[in-house]
């Protein structure tokens, strides 16, 4: 009987090398952030990483939290990609943004909807796109532009990754994956674009005990599951459903 | 009383953006100046609000006083500010919500400007004295929502212009503006140029053509803004 569960998030990370490129499901903010797979991986201390990201933490938006950023403190990353690298205000720049200003980082900056596409197709087997965004900006610098349709437009490539470390709401054992509001953002994508992906969940249920009808990720392409055992001090109420129910 | 001649705050500039609000429109709201349009919806009118991150239909942002009981995390707009359910409301990953925007299903986008160009090219992501900046969603906003409106102070707080000829700093994306609202003006980007439709009260032509650098078409029917 297959089991994805994973006792612990050491044990989950094991694998990861020096060298590898990692995705980190987020958009903004601790919602849909892998808290504790990204807090193994510093204790864990490979370098040379190549992390890909909406942002690349640290960026201020809400209330300080560990995120990426306490990888880029701990020296363990070579090269991000991101949408929204730094920090919304300039008088606070973030770890990243200062090792990338140093020339210690490598960055590239992708539009977010490009990061998504290039993600997306990765995990679907596509190789390459043309998309409007970026034309006539800095983004389409050493890019082919062709005139599809009328429009000019650029090509991207898809954007694989060796491991994807993702949040959830709740899975089963066979990694089946419920997500709770914004929480799904990057997740979802990232999941289907990587070799190994590690799932970080509030919940661990028995097959069948999720809907299928409602199951967003389906579980051929999580690998590794883990628990999340200690909640946050973040306002959250897990027991709170979004969906408000009209009388 | 007459007039008094001042600038429009940014609420007034909120407000006079959400006259062009319709019923039933999908809207993504940019940060800044544009994320106080949610404030002035027109009675009766029912917006759906998209946020990149993957949400539509959404309430309101929650207040100060509401946090303890409303705020959670996983319930956020694009400005990582805490929102509030309503019935109907829906999830979805970033592609989707990318596929939304660029595919033409957002009706309207209202994004911060540093600069707009005659043509309609938009800067708003990278200040030069800072020397980076952050994409983030607005590339896919600019090119692909089917109605793009720039808000912005018609001139920097040096008094240097934003309204140019052309962009000195770093595009957001070419061609993409069709109405540019500032603390003056109202000026529709056409073909034939920049159409200027509503100036503040107490402002004339002269005094708004003063502070923009391509030269303004000035209509029979230039109007004063009025909310």
């Amino acid at each position: 009987m297959v089991n994805k569960v994973v006792g612990s998030f050491e044990e989950a990370v094991a694998d990861v090398f020096d060298g590898a490129t990692i995705m980190f499901g987020n958009f903004a903010g601790p919602g849909g952030f892998p808290i504790n797979l990204c807090r193994a991986l510093r204790h864990k201390g490979v370098k040379n990483l190549t992390i890909i990201g909406n942002t690349a933490g640290g960026i201020g938006l809400t209330t300080d939290f560990d995120d990426q950023a306490i990888l880029f403190e701990n020296r363990q990353v070579k090269k991000v990609i991101a949408s929204f690298p730094f920090s919304i205000s300039p008088s606070r720049p973030s770890p990243c943004e200062k090792q990338v200003l140093a020339g210690e980082v490598e960055l590239e900056i992708v539009p977010q909807g490009t990061l998504a596409e290039r993600i997306r197709a990765a995990g679907y087997g596509i190789g390459a796109f043309y998309t409007p965004t970026g034309v006539g900006t800095v983004v389409e610098k050493g890019k082919e532009k062709r005139v599809i349709n009328g429009r000019e437009m650029l090509l991207e490539y898809a954007l694989p990754a060796d491991f994807a470390f993702i949040r959830a709401f709740k899975a089963d054992k066979l990694g089946n994956l419920v997500y709770r509001g914004t929480q799904r953002n990057f997740n979802p994508i990232m999941a289907t674009a990587a070799r190994i992906t590690i799932a970080e969940v509030d919940e661990i249920v028995e097959a069948g005990e999720i809907d299928p009808e409602a199951i967003v990720t389906p579980g051929i392409f999580v690998n590794r599951i883990v628990k999340v055992t200690k909640q946050e001090d973040f306002p959250r109420h897990l027991e709170r459903s979004f969906w408000v129910k009209t009388a | 009383m007459g007039p008094t001649k001042g600038k429009l705050t940014r609420e007034l500039m909120a407000m006079r953006i959400s006259q062009e609000l319709f019923d039933g429109a999908v809207v993504n709201l940019g940060i800044g100046i544009p994320t106080l349009v949610s404030s002035y919806i027109p009675e009766g009118m029912t917006i759906i609000f998209h946020t990149q991150n993957g949400a539509l239909g959404f309430g309101p942002v929650v207040t100060a006083d509401e946090v303890a009981e409303k705020a959670d995390v996983d319930l956020i707009n694009a400005g990582g500010q805490y929102i509030t359910p309503l019935p109907g409301m829906c999830f979805f990953h970033h592609a989707d919500s990318f596929g939304m925007i660029r595919g033409g299903h957002i009706d309207l986008t209202v994004l911060g400007a540093l600069q707009v160009s005659e043509k309609g090219d938009l800067a708003n992501w990278l200040f030069p004295a800072r020397g980076v900046g952050n994409i983030g969603g607005g590339m896919d906003l600019a090119v692909g929502a089917k109605k793009v409106i720039a808000a912005m102070e018609h001139v920097t707080k040096n008094g240097e212009l934003r309204i140019l000829k052309e962009c000195n700093y770093p595009l957001t994306a070419k061609e993409c503006v069709d109405l540019i609202v500032t603390d003056i003006a109202v000026i529709e980007v056409t073909r034939e140029g920049l159409v200027l439709r509503e100036h503040a009260p107490g402002w004339t032509a002269e005094e708004v053509q003063a502070l923009t650098e391509p030269r303004l078409i000035i209509p029979p029917d230039l109007k004063e803004i009025s909310f």
